[in-house]
């Protein structure tokens, strides 16, 4: 009986503990991840934060006017200590950082400097325009090796948890790649004279206006179905859908999906109520191969833009991705670029098929404008450009400023040092609206270490 | 009849013509494909490219595969310096003058990029000294004293060798780097892969495109933070980050999605929250205005 008992007891005992003990577990696991992910986001927003150090200063260094400047110099203060806060949330008490470090506060310190004096009195000096330069390599190099860190970090699933527990138990850091990988961040390393991430312009939306430019009579389910089925061109024997928007959204659209299951294609599209118009589509298929030249899948892409009824466009940009070509094109009138008005189609290497489109910026955007006769001639504009830039095109074009307005202006394509910037000046007032750094492509980490 | 025979003939002549083998053979080696090439396009064309404007001393950056704008400035110059049209496009006739101007080392060329060597390929050195010095992990060290000696035959032998080892031919030959849409570097891509595989693998392909589209949507909304991993690893933000789903190794599928949306396509209609139905267990989440459904996720506002 006592036994009985006693017996019972320990197995609600044992249970208990047992139980208490997996919840136990579990916390800490979930714990662990949190704190992972803490050092993980840390250390993806430095390299982030470099990219941005990076281009910045790049940026910086084709300007021209205090009103481009200052701001830019103040976005670089405030880069670095966004950077230096990164770095100290870093669990690398053992690993020497001071480098990076020091670097981040000479930038700082440097950028703060002359974003608050008066630079229309006090221009760069050829010495700050030097410091400036030798800054905009040094921060390429760290960005360049704090990528390649991030790449194997990316690559073997390296935790932060692992190289604290490294550092905890031994005393002196063992082979880590992580660590290894912060030791060259540490040290000079060959440069590199890439860099990259420019600030795409034609990337930045335009405040919802919710297609008000669209004209047209609403359609219905069925209208729509007839549009979709148009632009999938997928024939007959295929699965449709329709469904219309939800109340959350700030227009109405329909979404359409057909799907082709004898060849394993899924394409779906939303199409505008009002007028019927295409905001995107997308067809889902495997592009194993290209047999197209990127060149060849231009025309297919200009063909097909033209086949429905969109006008007055310019291919602005081509990329190819693997085995696919993205192509931006942006609107036109009388060779001035609009580039709020811009267009992305995708097309498939493998055959040539178009896999894609998205016109939400155009239909957004797209309206008649009266472009006024440039005030400033180009010559007058050439000579707000930054006389260190060799100036290789020019045009006009129409862009949104940093106030979200359209503006013309006199469009400069140029080369210094190695990087190329766009550099637009308002044909209006002559003001520097904006200077890009465009970039170029990135090298592959892989392997190279 | 007469026009059909003539047109035979005409066929056979050209095939004669393309079958038979040049006298001088580093020029046939293979220059460059039929296509025009243009910026943004990559692999061996444009290695082919680059290297040969680089002989000719246009352009001085790296050989890596990708037409970009260095290529491009080159490629005008070129067409400048020798009396064509200048559009920065590598079409028949300018592939003909720069075949004629430049030799291509291609096996030089190869072997460095496959080893991931720094390298150049500029006429007037000796080829085998603008590789690295240093002698490859994957390779013999008596390769390279090799091709420091008779320098042109190594290359044919070595382009012959190249086109007899069969898992050569079937793999194309590496570009060192790659086209990246503006503002995102190849890890931010791939950190947003990772997300999209965690957040939504049995996801629809339009769900995936969503799914990174409503990270994008984030980074632009005021009361998000702005750099990807801010808002990806933002606390309870990603059921996929928060259980350790977000490691699993994304597939290609998750990748050119994460690059549709970075590319501009928005399947969600602007949405910066998505939840999965049966799953949702918070109640706030339901009372947000809701766009539309894509796959199990509904997307809102």
């Amino acid at each position: 009986m006592v036994r009985g008992i006693l017996i019972t007891l320990l197995t609600i005992g044992v249970a208990g503990a047992a139980f208490w003990g997996y919840q136990e577990h579990q916390e800490k696991n979930a714990i662990l991840q949190n704190a992972e992910n803490n050092y993980q986001r840390a250390f993806h927003d430095l390299s982030f934060q470099m990219d941005l150090l990076n281009d910045k200063i790049g940026t910086s260094l084709a300007m021209n006017s205090r009103e481009s400047l200052s701001p830019a110099l103040a976005e670089v203060w405030k880069i670095t200590s966004q950077a230096h806060n990164d770095v100290g949330q870093l669990p690398l008490t053992l690993v020497p950082f001071n480098k990076t470090e020091e670097f981040l506060a000479n930038v700082g310190d440097f950028a703060y400097k002359t974003a608050v004096r008066d630079l229309d009195n006090e221009p760069l000096t050829d010495d700050e325009y030097k410091t400036l330069k030798s800054l905009y390599k040094e921060s390429g190099k760290i960005q360049n090796d704090l990528r390649k860190v991030q790449q194997m970090v990316l690559k073997d699933n390296l935790t932060w948890m692992d190289v604290e527990l490294a550092l905890a138990t031994e005393g002196a850091p063992a082979d880590n790649t992580i660590i290894d990988g912060f030791k060259t961040v540490e040290k000079t390393v060959e440069s590199y004279s890439e860099t990259e991430f420019g600030a795409g312009m034609v990337k930045i939306k335009k405040e919802d206006e919710n297609f008000q430019h669209l004209q047209g009579k609403p359609i219905n389910k069925n209208e729509a179905l007839e549009i979709a089925k148009k632009w999938s061109s997928l024939g007959k024997g295929v699965e449709t859908k329709v469904t219309e928007n939800g109340e959350g959204s700030d227009y109405g659209f329909f979404s359409v999906s057909i799907e082709d299951k004898k060849k394993d294609i899924h394409s779906t599209m939303d199409i505008t109520k009002k007028g019927g118009y295409p905001i995107w589509f997308l067809v889902s298929r495997d592009v194993e191969e290209s047999n197209l030249s990127l060149n060849a899948a231009s025309e297919k892409a200009i063909a097909f833009l033209k086949d429905h009824d969109f006008k007055d466009l310019d291919l602005f940009e081509s990329a190819q991705y693997d085995n696919i070509g993205v192509f931006t094109f942006v609107g036109k009138s009388d060779d001035v670029r609009i580039y709020p008005d811009s267009i992305k189609v995708k097309v498939a290497l493998d055959n040539g098929g178009i896999i894609g489109l998205s016109a939400e910026d155009y239909l957004k955007s797209n309206h008649a404008r009266e472009i006024s006769k440039p005030k400033i001639t180009a010559t007058e504009a050439k000579e707000k450009v930054n006389p260190n830039v060799k100036i290789m095109e020019e045009r006009l074009g129409v862009i949104l400023n940093d106030l979200r307005e359209e503006v013309l202006c006199h469009e400069f394509t140029g080369v210094l040092g190695d990087d190329t910037y766009r550099i637009y000046i308002n044909a209006e007032t002559g003001v520097e609206e904006k200077v890009e750094k465009l970039h170029n492509a990135e090298q592959i980490y892989e392997d190279v270490v | 009849m007469n026009i059909k025979s003539l047109i035979k003939l005409g066929i056979a002549l050209v095939l004669i013509i393309a079958l038979t083998p040049c006298s001088n053979l580093e020029q046939r080696a293979e220059a460059f494909s039929n296509q025009v090439i243009q910026q943004g396009a990559v692999g061996d064309d444009v290695i082919e490219l680059q290297s040969r404007l680089q002989y000719l001393g246009f352009y001085n950056g790296k050989i890596d595969g990708v037409f970009g704008w260095g290529t491009y400035w080159a490629l005008r110059n070129f067409q400048y310096e020798f009396g064509m049209k200048v559009d920065g496009l590598a079409g028949q006739e300018t592939k003909a003058k720069l075949v004629k101007a430049s030799k291509y080392h291609e096996s030089h060329v190869k072997e460095q990029l496959k080893q991931g060597n720094k390298f150049s390929h500029y006429g007037g050195t000796d080829i085998a000294k603008q590789g690295e010095g240093k002698p490859s992990k994957k390779q013999p060290t008596g390769n390279n004293a090799q091709q420091g000696g008779n320098q042109k035959a190594q290359n044919q032998t070595g382009a012959k060798g190249n086109q007899a080892a069969p898992q050569k031919q079937a793999a194309p030959s590496k570009v060192t780097a790659a086209n990246t849409p503006n503002g995102f570097s190849q890890n931010d891509i791939q950190l947003m892969a990772n997300a999209v595989y965690g957040e939504a693998r049995g996801e629809p392909y339009e769900g995936q495109v969503a799914v990174a589209a409503v990270i994008l949507n984030r980074l632009e909304s005021a009361t998000f933070p702005n750099t990807v991993s801010g808002v990806i690893f933002e606390p309870l933000a990603f059921t996929a980050v928060a259980d350790g789903q977000i490691w699993l190794t994304p597939n290609e599928r998750a990748k050119s999605a994460v690059l549709d949306a970075i590319n501009g396509w928005d399947p969600t209609g602007n949405a910066i929250y998505y939840f999965n139905p049966d799953t949702a267990t918070s109640s706030w989440i339901w009372g947000r205005p809701q766009i539309k459904k894509i796959g199990k996720h509904i997307f809102c506002k």
